[in-house]
């Protein structure tokens, strides 16, 4: 990311953003509809996805990433996205959730055993935070880990977590009270569970509105016990973890919701050339073309948000405000834009037939997900003093 | 071992390709241009042969600056090298001086093995120039394979065409040319973009590859394009009523049609 007034990419991430571009429409556009009227989780994609590097975009070469960096994420998230948002969070919460944390926090032996498969897209792994009575307000959690000689002891329960169930998902990552601090306040902790770890336990698939060929479990501990060099950086840092995490995490997710914004310009733009009502295309009717010129503004804007959050990052100044601000209308552009695609399309837009309808369908979560709408204009008003 | 694979930028199949009006050669600024695809299979083919015997891949192309972009593809799928002949007098080549040009750039390679390329491009398809090259350089020419294989100073190939499968083997070094169903190419990787902008290019005039300008471009082409006009719209198609004979009728029409 260049100068401040530029919003040109440079020529790699130009060309990453096309190599993704291609691939989604190529490899993942035909064959991604079937998968998720199924509710299954399209391995082949994701192994693919792996050995273009896609997992490994912002991590170093010696722990087999590509050497690039969070934009270059964020750009993949985007062109996945305009084709479905199923494999794009698979992406996202793999990278910026599941092998983040490791890359950031971890030790030596941590990044060396984990890293090299996460990089590859061979394995995934979730970051275990949100509970069944604790998502906005993380301070309610109510998993523990206790110390018992040289193991942590975890119990209690995850809920809605990402890529925690497939068949290649080697970690959870689980966030969870170690304990009180001096003034008696919960001390939070992050702990590697493997998965297969004797205790742990993963149960089916949610039945879920959208997302549906990607993998969300709940997850139950129940003394469950893993070896004391699992905690994932310092004791008691979890909750400054979590809060880092979920900053640039947003800044995914903004390029995530653009993606299925652009998504639903690119599908009403060819429906509106194509379909005829009363004589005409309807693309000649004033009425559909503001409604495409709107979403094509929208999906403009929350790029350009999303751009200047990323920039704020890449260049190590804080970027809270303008991570919320990124997410916040990135994901309203994605529910706008999804509600008038599929007016576009008419009774075509309510069939799962047409990606418009996957896009409506996987439009909502958006605007819930990493951050609720609430939570990001909390942010930003924190932001302003308030 | 050493290849050359031979590539070449073209407009997008899925963008509408038309001709100039004014000297009816290929409109390169009306649609967006990539690396052919038959050519990203002979890509792929050759870095596949060099994992297996190692050497280097050298890429080369013959068009105007803007084809730099396609050797840049070919060279983050992990070409080593590229070579680019570029020189406004080479506007308007016909097929025969295009291969001529080519393989007076593919001599100022050195050792070269194994010439790859694409059977045809997907805007002129004109599907000769590998032949033609091989022929001015003196090489066997094994074309529309399916399969490439090498074995020491052999290779071996699958040719497939509408006649049936031969098998075919020749002694290096030589020309291969590969049909679309040879294999599925890489996509490059973010490691192999960036790999991609430190990896040379050399770009060559006319003068520079020892080519005479009188013998390419379009005032000295042998075949030149007298009119052009745009396909015409999709018609109705054909309707066969069935009179009992219907299954038959629609089987005659599909193998007229080479489908089956």
């Amino acid at each position: 990311m260049g100068a401040t007034m530029d919003h040109r990419l440079s020529e790699e991430h130009e060309a990453l953003r096309k190599t993704v571009e291609e691939f989604a429409r190529e490899e993942v556009a035909p064959v991604i509809g079937d998968f998720y009227e199924r509710d299954e989780f399209p391995y082949e994609i994701v192994r693919q996805m792996g050995r273009m590097g896609l997992f490994g975009l912002p991590f170093p070469e010696e722990f087999g990433g590509m050497g690039g960096d969070y934009f270059a994420l964020c750009l993949a998230l985007e062109e996945l996205a305009r084709v479905d948002s199923s494999v794009a969070i698979t992406l996202e919460a793999g990278v910026s959730l599941g092998a983040m944390p490791i890359y950031r926090f971890g030790t030596d032996e941590q990044r060396a055993r984990w890293l090299p498969a996460l990089c590859a897209g061979e394995k995934l792994a979730a970051f275990g935070l949100t509970e069944p009575g604790s998502g906005s307000d993380a301070g309610g959690m109510r998993t523990t880990a206790r110390l018992d000689d040289d193991e942590w002891v975890i119990n209690g329960t995850k809920a809605f977590i990402t890529n925690s169930g497939t068949d290649i998902t080697a970690l959870v990552t689980v966030a969870c009270v170690t304990g009180r601090t001096e003034n008696g306040r919960p001390e939070y902790s992050s702990i590697i569970v493997p998965a297969g770890t004797p205790g742990f336990t993963v149960s089916k698939k949610y039945s879920k509105v959208g997302w549906n060929a990607s993998d969300t479990r709940e997850l139950s501990f129940a003394d469950c016990r893993v070896p004391a060099e699992n905690l994932l950086g310092e004791r008691g840092r979890g909750y400054a973890q979590f809060l880092q995490t979920l900053d640039e995490g947003r800044v995914a997710i903004a390029a995530l919701s653009v993606g299925l914004a652009q998504g639903c310009v690119d599908e009403s733009l060819r429906y509106a050339k194509e379909r005829e009502a009363f004589g005409h295309r309807i693309g000649e009717y004033q009425a559909i073309q503001f409604k495409i010129a709107d979403m094509e503004a929208r999906a403009h804007t929350a790029r350009l948000a999303y751009y200047h959050a990323a920039a704020k990052m890449l260049r190590g100044e804080p970027f809270k405000k303008e991570a919320a601000i990124a997410k916040l209308v990135a994901s309203n552009a994605a529910m706008d834009n999804a509600r008038d695609a599929t007016q576009v399309f008419g009774g075509y837009g309510f069939m799962n037939e047409y990606p418009v309808g996957r896009f409506y369908r996987d439009a909502k979560i958006l605007e819930i997900g990493e951050g609720t709408s609430e939570v990001q204009r909390m942010l930003i008003a924190r932001q302003l003093g308030l | 071992m050493n290849i050359v694979v031979l590539v070449k930028q073209v407009p997008d199949t899925n963008s509408e390709r038309r001709l100039t009006d004014s000297d009816h050669t290929l409109d390169r600024a009306s649609a967006d241009v990539v690396l052919d695809e038959i050519n990203e299979r002979a890509v792929e083919e050759a870095l596949r042969l060099q994992e297996a015997h190692g050497g280097e891949v050298t890429v080369v192309t013959m068009g105007p600056d803007s084809a730099t972009d396609a050797l840049r593809k070919a060279l983050s799928m992990g070409a080593d090298k590229a070579v680019h002949l570029s020189d406004a007098a080479l506007h308007g080549s016909d097929a025969v001086q295009t291969a001529r040009a080519l393989a007076k750039v593919i001599g100022t390679v050195e050792g070269v093995d194994l010439v790859l390329a694409g059977n045809e491009a997907t805007d002129g398809r004109m599907g000769a120039v590998p032949a033609m090259v091989a022929e001015v350089l003196g090489l066997p020419a094994l074309t529309h394979a399916r399969k490439v294989e090498v074995d020491g100073s052999t290779v071996r190939v699958e040719r497939e065409t509408d006649e049936g499968v031969a098998f075919v083997e020749a002694a290096l070094p030589a020309l291969v040319s590969v049909g679309e169903k040879i294999n599925e190419p890489r996509y490059p990787s973010f490691k192999g973009i960036m790999a991609a902008k430190k990896k040379p290019v050399t770009t060559l005039g006319l003068a520079d590859a020892g080519i005479d300008a009188a013998e390419v471009g379009l005032a000295n082409a042998a075949t030149t394009v007298v009119e052009a006009a745009p396909k015409p719209p999709r018609s109705g198609g054909q309707k066969v009523e069935d009179a009992g004979d219907g299954g038959v009728r629609i089987a005659e029409f599909l193998a007229a049609q080479k489908l089956i």
